[in-house]
């Protein structure tokens, strides 16, 4: 193939001259490597634009949802709250589709002009505070709890789910079962026996929420010591109910791995079991793994509301619990917006992440 | 007698990231029933592409294939009556036969598809297709793929081939992954069935060994170019371009070998 | 300094599945020093089998039923392969054996630079080089191959197919060893890039005095670059002779089946009916 701007390598053969050694010359030499940077911009570059595509779509879709609920109970929702400030009042109209009286395209702009002021509307369920100020409240105990927590959970699983796909055929692989059935055990069951046995039984842990009653958050050794107390729980059961997943993710691609030449060609080199079981098979193994995991801390922020309300944490999960049930329409819209910006900033983390594990991600095309 | 005509045939691939890449550049030549040419080519030649374009599973950017003077048609039923005149044998008789089906059932399809016999007809086509390439029915055609060696897959795809009664056979490399000692069976198969059938073949292949002793004429692609065509013992024993030249001199070739080296032993030293 | 570099007894593989399968039965051979022994053969001969059996790299279901594989080194020592343990097994591996495998994509870990592949050999096998001796080792071995020492910051799949193979060559030679099996080394290239390997490969062996032993189906190609061919079939060897022999005068019928099958490049035209 004649190419005309190559960039990859090609068999080129060269006519024959005189005493021509082709040995010296080469067929295999390739076209001279362009300069290889360690960052792909171009792959990255485009991404970005992707995820601002996207990141458009789903502001937009937030934008119309409230638009298409009957008109009437958004009414109801302002007439019942006499005592907003007329700011609030004009703020809840644009975010709620009730300023019917201007163009759509007007209110499309005004949309955005609140929410690119930081202004998500008032909540009504907690005392008409700003909707950002309620959320920024609930966000850092879900992302530090349920964070922390997946965390943990992914470098475990990850690191077991290696080990047992390396000595396959071992006692270790009852290991696999044993977590999967974890798992499939309803958290909220898991959640309760744990405070049954833990906090109420042995007294080891207290029944539930953040922090002691009474107590404010501060950055003081004592409340810091507050925080780990009452969240061993709910951490520990986290990651004892996700394990089961990571583990057995890991183990399948190991096995997948250690069928591939590269790993006999690294023990015919006489390579020690550890170089090769972490050098050369986990570290290709764990490719799909990071993939998982980016996407699960995506959803990190609205998924754990089952254990919220097992323990009674102050989380972002309780919180849209709340306002689906009072009926607190801007703040669900706030927590809808706050779960899609997540997802995507996890989104755009596994990119990067990967294209840096992955140096075969990082020529884009052929 | 019937004429394939690749006329000027320009390919032209746009990568991502690599700018435009010219698989075929300007390759014309004419294959007639009855006839064998061997395209010989490396890697990168543009020996697939062209399989590709004979078969419509690619367009040409310029340029044309006609068979029997009119161009073919790019879809609709023009195309299915061309497909069902050029037929094409694959590589790897491991992917080409669909694991889950049996020998009858691929040689039915094409029958069926084609209405090349009558229902009632089919079994005994079945059969007699069967038997020109030199298998049993009995014992054949009841079986899945991964029952059968190698060379028999081959022989099946042969036979698939064959169903619609084509007038051309795309014939690529048909025997590199079979073991050595079948392959010639394989590639006599084919010669006979394409003398009594009056088939053209176009046998593409990197082994200018083979190529030589199948095709009646060669042609020898370099990067999308044609360097060199003739007849297969002029090309082969007396290349005119250094790209066929250079091509003859690193294929092994031990009766020649042996001959220069009379004495001291064998061994590239 | 004996001439035989390796001594191979009474040789069996066993595959333990149902049916059991014997894949090399009582194979006796010697190597010589510096030769280049060819292993022809087609598919289930037990070729790949017995190169892969006589340096244990071979997993279950293969089980070494008997024999002896007897390793006399340079420096005097006779080594039963057999008998080493595991330890000793890693370290005597590449250093006095190495091999060669197709180079195609996976033979390479495709997320580390080739230069780390090659600089892992050194850090393993010869820990008193320091960091800097290893790269100039690497640079070197990458030169030998004339892949180019600017190389050794890619990774496998920004090389074409014949650089990865020159590659691997490079990464069997890392360690001087007295004998590197090749399996099918030039089997997925092109007949150019080919020819130019096994000129590598006869230059390499005449500068380092290796010997080599060359598993591939292709006959013709073993004709031509090998001292000695072991022709094998069903597990055992067949016919075992200089290349220039089994070419004029073949014994065993299954040789001269074998050498039927290749049609020739010149010469005399009619191994395929027209």
């Amino acid at each position: 193939m004649t190419a005309v701007q190559p960039a990859l390598p090609t068999e080129e053969t060269q006519p024959p001259a005189e005493n021509f050694d082709a040995l010296e010359v080469g067929t295999t030499a390739t076209t001279a490597s362009k300069g290889r940077s360690r960052i792909p911009w171009r792959f990255l570059g485009g991404r970005a634009l992707f995820y601002l595509f996207t990141l458009w779509a789903a502001v937009t879709i937030n934008f119309i949802l409230p638009r298409m609920m009957k008109g009437d109970a958004v009414s109801a929702y302002l007439a019942r709250n006499r005592n907003i400030t007329p700011e609030a009042a004009d703020g809840l109209r644009a975010l709620l589709g009730l300023d019917t009286d201007k163009s759509l395209f007007e209110q499309y702009i005004d949309y955005w002009a609140h929410l690119l002021r930081g202004d998500l509307g008032v909540s009504l369920l907690h005392g008409l505070r700003p909707v950002t100020e309620v959320i920024s409240q609930s966000l850092p105990w879900t992302i530090g709890l349920v964070g922390f927590a997946t965390i943990v959970s992914f470098i475990i699983g990850t690191i077991g789910g290696a080990i047992v796909g390396w000595r396959r055929g071992s006692r270790l692989d009852a290991l696999i079962p044993i977590t999967t059935f974890l798992s499939t055990i309803p958290y909220f069951w898991l959640g309760l026996l744990a405070i049954a046995v833990f906090s109420v039984n042995l007294k080891l842990f207290p029944i539930g929420k953040a922090y002691g009653v009474g107590m404010s958050p501060e950055f003081s050794a004592e409340f810091i010591g507050q925080v780990i107390h009452h969240g061993f729980l709910p951490a520990a059961t986290i990651i004892i109910a996700s394990l089961g997943g990571w583990m057995l993710g890991m183990r399948n691609m190991m096995l997948t791995v250690l069928d591939e030449d590269y790993i006999m060609v690294a023990q015919a080199k006489g390579m020690p079991n550890r170089r090769v079981l972490w050098g050369y098979a986990a570290r290709n193994a764990v490719l799909p793994q990071v993939q998982s995991f980016a996407l699960s801390i995506g959803f990190i922020v609205g998924g754990t509301i089952v254990m919220e309300m097992v323990f009674s944490y102050p989380g972002v999960g309780k919180l849209l619990l709340d306002a689906t049930n009072a009926k607190d329409y801007a703040l669900m819209q706030g927590v809808f917006l706050v779960i899609t910006l997540s997802v995507l900033v996890a989104n755009i983390l596994a990119d990067v992440a990967y294209a840096f594990l992955d140096p075969r991600t990082r020529q884009t095309g052929a | 007698m019937s004429l394939l005509e690749f006329d000027a045939v320009t390919k032209v691939y746009s990568v991502r990231g690599a700018g435009q890449i010219k698989a075929l550049d300007d390759v014309s030549f004419t294959l007639e029933s009855g006839q064998t040419i061997g395209l010989v080519g490396q890697s990168g030649s543009g020996k697939s592409t062209t399989a590709k374009i004979l078969t419509q599973l690619e367009t040409p950017t310029s340029g044309e294939v006609r068979l029997d003077g009119r161009a073919i048609p790019r879809h609709g039923s023009g195309l299915r009556a061309y497909r069902q005149q050029l037929r094409m044998v694959f590589q790897d008789p491991f992917a080409s036969l669909n694991p889950y089906h049996s020998v009858r059932h691929h040689i039915e399809r094409p029958l069926r598809l084609d209405n090349v016999v009558p229902q009632e007809q089919i079994n005994g086509e079945v059969r007699r297709l069967l038997g020109r390439v030199r298998l049993d029915p009995a014992s054949i055609a009841d079986r899945r793929p991964h029952e059968l060696s190698g060379g028999q897959r081959q022989r099946v795809a042969i036979a698939r081939a064959l169903a619609s009664r084509p007038k051309f056979l795309v014939a690529d490399e048909p025997v590199s992954m079979l073991d050595v000692s079948i392959r010639l069976g394989v590639l006599n198969l084919l010669a006979d069935l394409q003398r009594e059938e009056g088939l053209g073949v176009l046998y593409i292949t990197h082994d200018l060994a083979t190529a030589r002793h199948f095709s009646s004429e060669i042609i020898v692609l370099n990067q999308g170019r044609i360097a060199e065509r003739g007849t297969a013992d002029d090309v082969i024993l007396r290349p005119k371009h250094p790209y066929t030249q250079e091509l003859r001199a690193a294929s092994p070739d031990p009766e020649k070998f042996f001959a220069s080296t009379s004495g001291i032993g064998g061994g590239a030293r | 300094m004996s001439d035989a570099l390796l001594s191979v007894n009474n040789f069996s593989v066993l595959y333990d599945v149902d049916p059991p399968v014997n894949a090399v039965r009582n194979v006796d051979f010697e190597l010589r020093r510096g030769e280049i022994l060819g292993l022809a053969g087609e598919s289930g001969c037990g070729k790949t089998t017995l190169a892969y059996g006589i340096q244990r790299l071979l997993k279950a279901p293969a089980v070494i039923t008997s024999g002896s594989v007897v390793f006399h080194d340079k420096s005097g020592d006779d080594i039963e392969i057999s008998e080493l343990d595991v330890e000793e097994m890693r370290q005597f591996r590449w250093d006095k054996i190495s091999m060669v495998f197709q180079g195609a994509m996976n033979a390479l870990n495709p997320v580390a630079t080739i230069g780390s592949q090659l600089d892992d050999v050194f850090e393993v096998h010869r820990p008193s080089m320091t960091k800097a001796q290893r790269r100039e080792a690497v640079i070197e071995l990458l030169e030998i191959v004339k892949v180019g020492g600017q190389r050794r910051r890619s990774f496998p799949h920004e090389l074409s197919g014949g650089m990865r193979q020159r590659v691997m060559i490079a990464m069997a030679l890392a360690l001087r060893p007295q004998l590197m099996v090749m399996d099918e080394p030039t089997t997925a290239l092109d007949v150019l890039v080919q020819r130019e390997i096994l000129k590598q490969i006869s230059q390499l062996r005449h500068q380092f005095g290796f010997s080599v032993i060359f598993i591939t189906h292709d006959l013709p190609l073993l004709l031509e670059i090998s001292d000695r061919i072991a022709i094998m079939r069903e597990g055992e060897i067949v016919e075992l002779n200089t290349a220039e022999q089994i070419w004029r005068d073949p014994q065993d019928d299954y040789t001269k089946k074998l050498l039927s099958s290749f049609p020739r490049l010149t010469g005399e035209k009619g191994l395929v009916a027209r």
